[in-house]
């Protein structure tokens, strides 16, 4: 790997991380992580509970400190490049009663691209709806979002994405709890963005369907275990690695 | 016996009470509870002055008691709704309740003498000027008796139901299998901090009355997580902070009450900024210990992790160092200025080479 | 007689009325924030910057005292803000003892003031326990001054303080300065508080704060229909209330305001459009 690769002239990956290191409470829930994810690709990021799966994702973002580490996405420092990174966290971090429709949180995604002072219109509205519309939520526009079920809270969230139009997506655990027509729904729009050459990186937690669609994996717990193509990386001694004792019994 | 000692002896009488009502109560996170019953029994007080004819201490704070528990009742009422959050559901009842009260007493008694601020500041200087008479001999004022009473009830309420108030406060789905009622449990500690709040609040005010239900308890809790050693140092801040702030108001002339509260507040800050192990200063000065280790150990493994390989040339030096771990290069070289004198790594020509401590270290932490 | 020349219910009525509205504003960002109690809590932390800001200046001006009381109850903020952060004391907590911390201290300070003798004090202590009957046209002004400048912020920043109080984690990923936010928010609930202690006082200023919002809430789902909302509720109510306490002997401002919005809150628990218990009770019927 060039480690080099900062000062060295040609494009960064996607994401690019050296040594990142994060600490709760000043005990490490991630180890000097290096990783570089190339642009176009799915890639999925999958470990045991407690691998720091999540907080890989909210370091890179910015959303918690790090305590070390050189953090890069496409090509520029996150602060510098917010527009073109798209974030969709883990179901239940929001307040479900909060005074708010559908249509109006896919409506925030494009306050970024708003900026101060100017107020979302018909325009903003016209888009937000189409991305409603591509994810199978268009009837549901005007539901307080409490009232939805978890799959399709899930399936707004990832509109408000799509809404934000960036080259780099960050999904959290998208998958977990859902119902199969929201699974398919987002294994459709994980294969779209793909061919439309966007970069995109999920938490993932089912082993079975990691193969079939994503490109390459990270094996995380607490430090990298390993990271590249799907076929190189999901072989057992390394899958065992990561799981330890408890890949027996997901196999079963 | 003098009016001082006798405002002291109610100080200490009231410290004691509203301190042992407190315990549960803010380990329950209920604190507001008793702000909002503190100003919700105005108009049960009332009621109970009409019914009575005129100022009757007995009337006036059973018709309290009931105003508190209402209040109380509203809110629990409220929160099953879910239309409100439980903070929002408060603030909704205690001011309906006191503008109630107000509104009554303003249009239909005006010549009810009570003032609805001193209500809220109340004044334990008076407290000597009420005293009781029982066939011809004086005992001492009121309050003391009143609160005397309060804090004798409260203990045996809490020596009874000791465990089980534990159990239903630290674990309640556990409580509830159990058999022990949650709600019933619920009810007798808003009865009890509810008498206490009335039967403080006559003699010190509704506010003195809050703060000596909730500092004392919330400054113990910084101090220590044992309940066994908790609740008697609620008590002694309760009663400390109550005398002290009597001497104090006495030494300034100056409001008895509002001292007493203001020494709370005051012991409260002291503990909040140097408690052992939960105060602000010895937090931050472990996290930052902790910081420093914890980036020693950051560099260690960086340079093991490279020892012996093509690029530890390259990965050793404090310039790559910087730039990888993305620290500042003050930082960095502090660090590794440390990491030296405590014998981790040694600096030859610009690049830091791992000793065998170091290195032990590093295999040592890597491996957790 | 002519209702709006009356000096004195001219004042009530619109001192009431920009309370009413920036309450209202306010309240529902508190409100959602989880923050419904703060208001109770600063209101009562507000009084020892009144005194402080009397002994310093020995003026009696709003402005003065309104300057006084916002600082203090910043502190007070300040103080809970960062217990809560800090230690792992619980919000309620945080909240009582500054509010009985600070009073105490306010009760002192009044005490001292007293004693000066001098005769220019009288009073001061209304200015906290709400006596709308008093209000003078300099007051109304400077709390109109002071709630047109928060309406004004508020109005500029709507769609971030949404982001913020809704999501803070995703405001944050869009690069909106959550703590910032966070803090203009909380400090425009001190603007308001300091607005309404002359008013209704420190005891009902919760009620200002709460009620407007939580009945607006029923109504809709939407953010923005429930700020006009409860904007339109806090100042009917702030009107209502100020014209019952003029035409009935005795009964002061405050409560009465209090009395008119905790009876529209009860109505829209039960009969709101979008979330009243009534209607999901029969829908519930229906469902079964």
């Amino acid at each position: 790997m060039n480690h080099e690769a900062l000062a060295a002239p040609g494009p960064l990956p996607a994401v690019f991380v050296r040594d990142l290191t994060v600490a709760y409470d000043e005990k490490p829930v991630l180890w000097d992580i290096d990783l570089d994810v190339p642009e176009g690709t799915l890639t999925a990021i999958v470990g045991p509970n407690g691998a720091g799966k999540s907080t890989l994702l909210k370091a890179i973002l910015g959303l918690i400190p790090t305590a070390a580490g050189t953090i890069r996405l496409l090509g520029e420092t996150y602060s510098r490049n917010r527009r073109a990174v798209g974030y969709v966290p883990q179901r239940g971090t929001v307040d479900w009663d909060f005074p708010t429709d559908a249509l109006d949180v896919v409506t925030m995604g494009l306050y970024g691209a708003l900026g101060w002072l100017r107020r979302p219109g018909a325009k903003e509205r016209a888009t937000a709806l189409e991305r409603l519309d591509q994810v199978g939520m268009a009837d549901f526009a005007k539901r307080q979002i409490s009232q939805l079920s978890g799959g399709q809270q899930q399936r707004v969230f990832l509109a408000r994405a799509l809404a934000q139009d960036p080259k780099l997506y960050f999904m959290d655990e998208p998958l977990a709890g859902v119902d199969a027509a929201t699974e398919q729904i987002v294994f459709e729009i994980l294969r779209l963005l793909r061919s439309e050459g966007r970069t995109v990186v999920v938490v993932h937690h089912d082993l079975e369907t990691v193969r079939e669609t994503f490109d390459r994996t990270i094996l995380l717990n607490v430090k990298l275990i390993a990271s590249g193509p799907t076929e190189a990386v999901f072989v057992r001694e390394k899958l065992q690695a990561a799981y330890g004792g408890r890949l027996a019994a997901m196999e079963r | 016996m003098s009016s001082g000692s006798q405002i002291a002896l109610v100080a200490v009488a009231a410290g004691l009470a509203c301190s042992l009502a407190g315990v549960f109560l803010v380990l329950r996170r209920l604190a507001m509870v008793a702000d909002a019953i503190s100003h919700a029994v105005l108009p049960g007080l009332v009621a109970g002055y009409v019914l009575a004819n005129g100022p009757n201490l007995l009337f006036g704070f059973l018709g309290a008691v009931v105003s508190g528990l209402l209040t109380v009742y509203l809110v629990e009422t409220l929160n099953k709704t879910r239309r409100v959050t439980s903070d929002t559901a408060i603030g909704l009842v205690f001011p309906a309740m006191f503008a109630l009260g107000v509104y009554v007493i303003s249009r239909y008694f005006p010549n009810l003498h009570i003032d609805t601020d001193a209500v809220l500041h109340g004044e334990i200087a008076f407290a000597p000027f009420d005293t009781l008479a029982l066939g011809g001999r004086e005992y001492g004022p009121v309050s003391f008796w009143v609160l005397g009473g309060l804090g004798l009830f409260n203990a045996l309420v809490l020596t009874a139901l000791y465990k089980e108030l534990k159990l239903a406060t630290f674990d309640a789905a556990l409580s509830a299998t159990l058999g022990f009622a949650p709600v019933v449990l619920h009810y007798v500690l808003m009865t009890v901090v509810a008498v206490t709040t009335v039967g403080a609040f006559s003699a010190v005010g509704a506010i003195l009355a809050v703060a000596l239900i909730v500092v004392p308890a919330v400054t113990a809790s910084l101090l220590t997580t044992r309940l066994n050693q908790l609740i008697p140092l609620a008590i002694a801040v309760g009663v400390g902070s109550a005398l002290a702030g009597y001497g104090l108001a006495t030494l300034w002339n100056v409001s008895i009450s509002g001292m007493m509260a203001s020494t709370l507040g005051a012991v409260f800050f002291l503990a909040l900024l140097f408690a052992p192990a939960r105060g602000i200063i010895s937090q931050w000065s472990r996290r930052r210990r902790q910081r420093e280790e914890f980036a020693t150990d950051v560099l260690l493994i960086h340079l093991a992790t490279h020892l012996s390989t093509p690029e530890e040339a390259v990965e050793s030096t404090l310039l790559h160092i910087e730039r990888e771990l993305g620290w500042s290069p003050d930082r960095a070289s502090q660090i590794a200025v440390r990491a030296e004198r405590a014998g981790l790594l040694q600096a030859r020509s610009g690049s830091l080479q791992l000793t065998q401590e170091g290195q032990a270290r590093a295999t040592q932490v890597a491996a957790h | 007689m002519n209702l709006l020349a009356d000096y004195t219910l001219r004042n009530v009525a619109l001192g009431s009325l920009v309370l009413g509205v920036v309450s209202g504003v306010l309240g529902c960002f508190a409100v959602l924030r989880r923050q419904g109690l703060m208001g109770d809590a600063l209101s009562h932390a507000a009084l020892p910057g009144v005194c402080l800001a009397y002994m310093a200046t020995g003026l009696k001006t709003p402005l003065v005292l309104m300057a006084g009381a916002a600082a203090s109850g910043l502190v007070g903020m300040l103080l809970i803000l960062t217990t809560i952060r800090r230690t792992r004391v619980d919000q309620g907590s945080a909240l009582a003892v500054v509010l009985t911390w600070f009073f105490g201290i306010g009760v002192v300070l009044l005490t001292v003031v007293q004693k000066r003798n001098d005769a220019n004090q009288a009073g001061l202590d209304k200015f906290l326990f709400g006596q709308a009957a008093a209000l003078i046209a300099e007051q109304v002004a400077t709390m109109a001054v002071l709630g047109l400048l928060c309406l004004i912020v508020v109005s500029l920043l709507f769609k971030e303080f949404k982001v913020v109080s809704f999501d803070p984690e995703f405001a944050q990923t869009v690069g909106l300065d959550t703590g910032r936010l966070g803090a203009l928010l909380s400090g425009l609930l001190v603007v308001a508080i300091v607005i309404g202690l002359n008013t209704v006082g420190v005891i009902l200023m919760s009620a200002m704060l709460v009620a407007p919002a939580a009945a607006a809430r029923q109504w809709t789902n939407s953010l923005g229909t429930m700020v006009w909302l409860a904007a339109t509720i806090g100042a009917s109510a702030g009107v209502c209330g100020a014209l019952l306490s003029v035409f009935q002997e005795n009964v002061p401002t405050g409560p009465a305001i209090v009395l008119v919005l905790s009876a529209a809150t009860a109505f829209s628990l039960f009969f709101g459009s979008a979330r009243g218990l009534a209607w999901s009770r029969r829908r519930a019927r229906v469902a079964t």
